[in-house]
């Protein structure tokens, strides 16, 4: 299956079990940067993500999405208030720490695709496997290969990221985030940069990760048609939960 | 292969121009520094093998390094004792008992000996009058402790050794006299003894001083010259290893009591200058490879500069500050090494260059090549330096590379 033939509008179809463990938590998470004029990113959030949801965090610009998504995929560290990664509390641990769990447990796709310029399509989707050692050299290529199958670029894993169109170096960035069999893919904006055919392809293909791959998706979204897809809408104001906000 | 080794090499390959433009500096810096320093330290040894060649490894003198205490000083060596006024018995000049002294030298493993009377003398010919230095030697003993065979331009130690009323005198002092073999010269000494003395050898050190003032001739007849029957005032050792010497000059002098001088102390102030001219000559060819380490600070730099968003990316997959920091420090050391490697295939052929350059330095008869040290320390040294400085080029950049925090590169690129 060819990722265009993946494109339409995604539907859950097995319904998320209510008493799915929780694997990423917030708990009163507040995110200031310090200076002349401290600016408070993130203002309180507390928030509890099961295994196999797929949530879109969405909010107007500046209303603190993606520092909250940060904060969650353990890139930035909470002033105050506490981050639980799969039962884990994560205030504990120092950088080199941080990086091991997202190297383990974290995937990310960004808005535009960050793919390393320089590196084959495999090697890009290789790389976090080779970083984390647990798998030999062919055992990593097969799955690299498999996933690139997977999301229709396998006949694109020898070419540069810059011989690839959007939607495709999309596909092969999400194939990497998911190359260490992560428990969370995190997205931010991960449709904000494609055409609307690519976008719908991403928005299937992250939405099938909760279901196929039993993965947890969060996104931060500007994206209407990507958020109802979703199957929990966070709004998020000032750095604030919203409840009532829609876009 | 390491992953961040691998991104390392494909920075750096992606980077052919700055590349090549750092692996040419580490090149050119080790090349000159192998060139400079083989050139330095050959011109060093060789001095040092001249000197050692043409000088005594050990001159025992009539002298004593401090002078002898009274008798009453040694009887009260605690007490409070006053000497003063005192006048020092006379006494004739040279070594006693110089021929047991003599044996005892040269009973020692890997040392010759000979002995020597040194004195002053006016030479006199045709009217003219020269001061000359004049060493009373036995031939056959010289020969085992000096060079000085081997600059003869005529004649020989043994002529000297057939004609007990000959003497041996330098080329220069014969072209200013207009000496040849066979000349009568006379000889005076500072007691007023006049000898007439056949010209039976002329050599030819190259040292204008030493060829002009130094003349030899057979000990007996000095002795009887210098008014010191019997006497030597110098023994003149050679040993196998030149390196010796100074252990051996302590353990002689410690025995027979005389002053005995090895070249390692006759020469420090000689070598203390070497020492120096080495510093200066390797903080000069270090400077080239600190320049040299510039170009990869600026190349690594660069690419810090240009990948700030890859590095970004891979922190947030999950490599360590201190992963990241390996990547560009392994760029460093790869431009060192491979740069090394190249520098040092430069830098011998640049000293087998060298070696080939003739010079005829003017007063020189034959013709010298540059003399080159082929000795391993520089090439450790000059890829040791090589490396670290590249290194330590690596390191700030690399430190940098390791405190990017992603979030503030995530955010701006979004």
């Amino acid at each position: 299956m060819t990722g265009e033939e993946r494109a339409g509008a995604p539907t859950r179809t097995t319904p998320l079990a209510a008493d799915a463990p929780v694997v990423l938590r917030a708990e009163n998470v507040v995110r200031r940067l310090e200076g002349e004029v401290p600016v408070t990113l993130v203002d309180g959030v507390t928030l509890d993500i099961r295994r196999g949801e797929f949530v879109a965090i969405m909010g107007p610009s500046g209303s603190g999405k993606s520092s909250l998504l940060y904060l969650l995929g353990l890139l930035d560290v909470p002033s105050e208030g506490r981050v639980w990664l799969d039962g884990e509390d994560t205030s504990r641990y120092g950088e080199d720490e941080l990086a091991n769990r997202r190297l383990e447990k974290l995937g990310f796709v960004f808005q535009f695709h960050f793919l390393l310029a320089e590196f084959t399509v495999l090697d890009n989707v290789r790389l976090p496997m080779r970083r984390l050692g647990r798998r030999a050299p062919d055992e990593a290529e097969a799955r690299a290969r498999e996933l690139l199958g997977h999301f229709g670029v396998a006949e694109q894993a020898h070419k540069r990221p810059s011989q690839l169109s959007g939607g495709q170096r999309q596909r092969v960035a999400i194939a990497r985030a998911l190359a260490n069999d992560p428990l969370v893919v995190l997205a931010d904006e991960p449709t904000g940069n494609l055409d609307s055919v690519s976008s719908a392809n991403v928005r299937r293909i992250l939405h099938d990760l909760t279901h196929e791959f039993g993965k947890t998706v969060v996104a931060v979204t500007h994206d209407g048609a990507f958020a109802a897809a979703a199957d929990r809408r966070i709004g998020i104001v000032d750095g604030r939960i919203d409840e009532s906000w829609r876009p | 292969m390491a992953i961040q080794l691998d991104i390392a090499i494909t920075h750096l390959t992606s980077r052919k121009r700055q590349t090549l433009v750092s692996l040419v500096g580490v090149v050119l810096g080790v090349a000159f520094f192998l060139a400079v320093s083989s050139l330095m330290r050959g011109s060093e040894k060789d001095f040092i093998e001249r000197l050692v060649d043409n000088s005594p490894h050990i001159t025992v003198s009539d002298e004593f390094r401090t002078a002898g205490r009274q008798p009453a000083a040694l009887a009260w060596p605690d007490g409070a004792v006053r000497i003063s006024n005192v006048k020092p018995q006379t006494e004739t000049r040279g070594i006693r008992g110089w021929r047991q002294k003599l044996e005892y030298v040269e009973a020692l493993p890997g040392v010759r000996a000979a002995p020597v009377l040194m004195g002053s003398a006016v030479l006199t010919f045709a009217g003219r009058e020269e001061g000359v230095s004049l060493s009373g030697v036995v031939p056959a003993m010289m020969k085992e402790v000096s060079t000085i065979e081997d600059r003869f331009v005529e004649g020989s130690l043994d002529t000297l050794a057939a004609n007990p009323n000959g003497i041996v005198i330098g080329q220069g002092l014969a072209d200013k006299f207009d000496l040849d073999m066979g000349s009568t010269v006379s000889v005076v000494s500072a007691t007023g003894v006049t000898r007439a003395m056949k010209v039976v050898g002329i050599f030819r050190t190259g040292n204008a001083a030493y060829d002009e003032s130094q003349t030899f001739a057979a000990l007996k007849r000095v002795q009887v010259l210098l008014d010191r029957p019997n006497r030597v005032n110098r023994l003149i050792v050679q040993l196998d290893d030149p390196h010796r010497a100074r252990d051996v000059a302590t353990e002689v002098e410690r025995t027979i009591g005389y002053k005995s001088v090895s070249w390692i102390e006759a020469t420090e102030d000689i070598q203390s200058v070497l020492q120096v001219r080495n510093v200066i000559m390797y903080s000069v060819v270090s400077a080239i490879l600190v320049v040299a380490s510039f170009g990869i600070y600026n190349t690594i730099s660069t690419i810090v500069m240009e990948k700030t968003r890859d590095i970004a990316i891979l922190k947030s997959m999950g490599f360590r500050a201190a992963d990241v920091q390996r990547v560009f420090l392994y760029e460093g050391l790869i431009v060192g090494a491979i740069g090394s490697f190249a520098g040092l295939l430069a830098g011998m052929a640049i000293m087998k260059g060298l070696e080939q350059v003739a010079l005829k330095p003017p007063g020189v008869n034959d013709v010298i090549h540059l003399p080159v040290w082929w000795g391993a320390d520089q090439f450790v040294l000059a890829t040791a330096f090589a490396v670290l400085s590249s290194l330590a080029a690596a390191w700030l950049p690399a430190r940098k590379a390791g405190r990017v925090h992603p979030v503030d590169i995530l955010r701006g690129a979004s």
